[in-house]
């Protein structure tokens, strides 16, 4: 028996605009509205409306068929702004039942490497505003860019889950496989969920390869090698940016009649059924413990944190963000605050990343900026635009206080 | 493959880049066993100086030297007043000398003639505009394929104030060559726009650097204890933006009090930015090196913090991959043909001053920043070598010689 689960990330940016040392002390709006808006609308045309239509047709053909999402909070602002039609088609997923809404930072933020306090603070934000608009509240967990280890998943346990997700990387299985539910080391009854790289990726990034050996994929192909799993693996984890659907995979690669013919060739097969990741956590015992020390994640060839960490710009760009986090905290500014936490998502790291190498094309592909050293040029104007706005509060308070002294 | 190629003076004669895209260009084609016959103009005082030796006595290189005060990148001007310098040198036949460029330019290329009869070759390859004539008329006596190298269109040299008998001779020879090897994309489309030339006939090949300079490595440290240093470095000349630069540094030293900009070259609006520093109370800040040849060049680089190439219009901009090969980053105009191939620079556009300041401050304010693009820009200075243009090269003049 082999069940398909599949979990889609929806995420989008605050993208900043471009600030330059001149903006500095004069312009306190960091990003860029009319971009961010236009990407927002293009990628709902192409990705999230089709695609959500495509899943709904699905969901009501197919009374077996079910999938999950986690949808960042900055993601949904935009939708709310932007493009509220993005929003009701969710939540019109989400009212079938069927559909699953995961956890995770509501900036898409790296906050679990810097700050356990202001981590703790945006999974609680993003877990309100799920609730919010589709009246539903997450059980499952999964961080930013799948960045994992132990001690995330004991610190997820204490919060209350009673799942994670994470890559399904050979550093960790070892001789095991993916297909399997574990249990983190570590933890008393918090259960893993294990990404099939191959054959997420199969869809993800080598569906319109021409030059991948199986080109073109074919439902009844894909069908197959998901049921070849029957014997040796109790899921299939399918784990995969929503934006592959008509945005990195375009339309006219077919991306869309794979998806539809999909569950019918799945169902077809006696043994195989689709499942939710609380399903899958709730109805299977875990297979064997799982170690991952040092932090993975679903990154690159590596796995690890290089796309987001480690180049001399990328830490000195987070040091310096996180340094100020008490400071903006205590001027209990909300605006102040919430620009600050538009500067934590990963995206802006990312941008930063100078290994254009071998992996460098998906880098390069999603990078607004021409260069890693103009995100970063970027970044810290702004943060220097916002230690400004932090220290005049703190000195327009110092004064109130003197003066209110003087005139007791 | 045998090439008769049509070229000027190697380094460090002072001929500026085009010498340098001779010198290697014949060094990497006869590394890779072509045999070059090399035709140059030369006065009898240089006649013994380093060009054979530099390329060293081998089968590859031949040497035909033409006597003829011909000059790299010469107007009509500068040749006059070679001319009259000449006029006390008996070691000179003047007598013979055309009495203008244009005249000289006819005369080189009948004398190129008597070279072009009595030698074996397959292709013939001339470097820009004041060879194309000799290389029209190699062509015309042996029907040999005519391959014209431009390395700057003369709408780049003059700042799109060309003098109009040159750039009709440029457009002749262009015309006139069966193929033409462009140093990169921004000149390709120079000549498409100037000139109307069919884009299928132009071929672009980027230039690389001689990896084995021994100076590269000479690692000379800044004589400025806690102050910064930009530079610049080219012909001070309205194509290389020397203006741009002063207007920066004027910005910059509004935010970083401690920097000092050493302005390196010589040319026609010198004279110029000295007054624009004096007036604008710079002077302290400023430091004027006058033309800097062989090794002050990598000394320059390997002292500053950031290398500023502001051009106007750079066909290529070959001392950019210079200044990062000799560990400094550099801001890179984007009207330039080196931007096309270096991922790790600093790319503005000429004009933008507000956007130059943004990133020479940052640059000076963070060492992570400059820490990173240094590191980077080094790696990815090694990759431009001398064997991948002339393997190029050669793969142009074998599909030439199937036109």
């Amino acid at each position: 028996m082999v069940k398909v689960c599949f979990y889609f990330q929806v995420h989008q940016p605050h993208r900043m605009k471009h600030y330059s040392l001149f903006d500095i002390g004069k312009d306190h709006g960091y990003f860029d509205d009319d971009k961010n808006k236009e990407i927002a609308l293009k990628v709902a045309r192409k990705c999230y409306l089709p695609g959500n239509k495509l899943m709904l047709d699905l969901l009501e053909k197919h009374p077996e068929f079910k999938i999950a999402y986690s949808i960042s909070g900055t993601a949904l602002e935009q939708f709310e702004k932007y493009t509220p039609e993005v929003i009701e088609s969710f939540k019109k997923l989400v009212d079938t039942g069927r559909v699953e809404i995961l956890s995770e930072t509501y900036y898409h933020s790296l906050s679990f490497l810097f700050s356990k306090e202001e981590f703790v603070e945006q999974v609680r934000m993003h877990k309100r505003k799920v609730k919010e608009l589709f009246g539903v509240t997450p059980l499952v967990f999964r961080n930013t860019e799948l960045i994992y280890n132990n001690e995330l998943a004991s610190f997820i346990e204490g919060l209350g889950y009673k799942g994670i997700i994470a890559e399904g990387f050979e550093r960790i299985l070892g001789w095991r496989n993916a297909n399997f539910v574990y249990e983190p080391i570590g933890t008393n009854h918090i259960k893993l969920l294990l990404k099939n790289y191959k054959l997420s990726d199969d869809i993800a990034f080598r569906f319109s390869d021409k030059g991948w050996a199986e080109w073109p994929l074919t439902s009844e192909k894909f069908t197959k090698w998901i049921s070849e799993v029957n014997g040796s693996g109790e899921c299939v984890n399918l784990f995969m940016d929503y934006e592959t659907i008509g945005e990195h995979q375009w339309e006219d690669t077919g991306i869309f009649e794979f998806l539809r013919a999909l569950p019918e060739q799945v169902l077809a097969h006696p043994d195989n059924s689709f499942a939710t990741p609380s399903e899958l956590v709730d109805t299977h015992e875990p297979n064997d413990k799982v170690d991952c020390h040092h932090f993975m994640s679903w990154a690159d060839m590596e796995r690890d944190l290089s796309a987001w960490m480690g180049n001399s710009m990328q830490d000195s760009a987070l040091a310096d963000l996180y340094k100020i986090e008490q400071e903006i905290k205590q001027s209990g500014d909300a605006q102040l605050i919430e620009d600050w936490r538009g500067l934590t998502t990963s995206d802006h790291f990312y941008y930063m990343c100078t290994k254009w190498f071998a992996d460098g094309d998906v880098h390069k592909y999603f990078n607004p900026y021409d260069t890693p050293y103009e995100s970063y040029i970027n970044f810290m104007n702004i943060l220097k635009d916002l230690r400004l706005r932090v220290k005049n509060v703190a000195t327009s308070e110092g004064n109130l206080i003197s003066s209110k002294v003087k005139t007791l | 493959m045998k090439v008769l190629m049509f070229g000027w003076e190697f380094p460090p004669m002072k001929s500026g880049g085009l010498g340098t895209a001779c010198y290697d260009l014949c060094k990497g084609l006869s590394g890779l066993g072509n045999k070059i016959t090399f035709v140059v103009p030369k006065l009898p005082k240089d006649m013994n100086s380093d060009v054979a030796e530099m390329m060293g006595a081998n089968q590859y290189f031949k040497l035909e030297p033409i006597e003829s005060p011909l000059r790299g990148y010469m107007s009509t001007t500068s040749y006059s007043v070679t001319i009259e310098i000449l006029e006390h040198d008996n070691s000179v036949m003047k007598e013979n000398y055309g009495k203008n460029l244009f005249a000289e330019i006819a005369r080189y290329a009948k004398a190129a003639s008597s070279i072009v009869k009595r030698s074996d070759f397959e292709v013939i390859h001339a470097h820009d505009w004041m060879t194309y004539e000799a290389a029209g008329i190699a062509k015309k006596l042996t029907g040999k394929p005519f391959i014209a190298h431009i390395h700057a269109t003369e709408f780049d040299r003059t700042g799109g104030n060309p003098n109009h008998e040159i750039s009709h001779r440029e457009f002749l020879g262009l015309k006139d060559a069966d193929m033409i090897i462009a140093n990169s994309h921004f000149t390709k489309e120079n000549v498409i726009k100037h000139y109307e030339i069919d884009a299928d006939k132009i071929k672009v090949v980027h230039w690389g650097i001689d990896q084995d300079n021994p100076h590269y490595e000479d690692k000379i440290e800044s004589p400025f204890v806690d102050e910064k240093t930009v530079l610049f470095l080219g012909r001070v000349t309205l194509q290389k933006g020397p203006d741009y630069f002063v207007k920066v540094a004027q910005e910059v030293t509004k935010h970083v009090p401690n920097v000092k900009f050493v302005f390196a070259g010589s040319g026609d609006m010198l004279p110029k930015v000295i007054d624009e520093v004096n007036t604008s109370d710079m002077a302290d800040k400023f430091v004027f090196t006058g033309f800097l040849r062989g090794k002050e060049v990598h000394h320059a680089f390997q002292m500053a913090d950031l290398y500023v190439m502001p051009s106007v219009s750079e066909p290529f901009g070959l001392v950019a991959l210079e200044s990062m090969r000799n560990g400094t980053p550099v801001l890179m105009s984007k009207q330039s043909g080196v931007s096309e191939v270096v991922t790790h620079a600093y790319k503005v556009d000429f004009w933008n001053i507000e956007d130059m300041t943004n990133k020479i401050v940052a640059h000076l304010e963070y060492p992570a920043l400059s820490e990173e693009i240094q590191k980077n820009a080094h790696r990815e200075s090694k990759k431009f070598t001398l064997e991948e243009p002339a393997q190029k090269c050669m793969d142009h003049y074998k599909e030439a010689l199937q036109w």
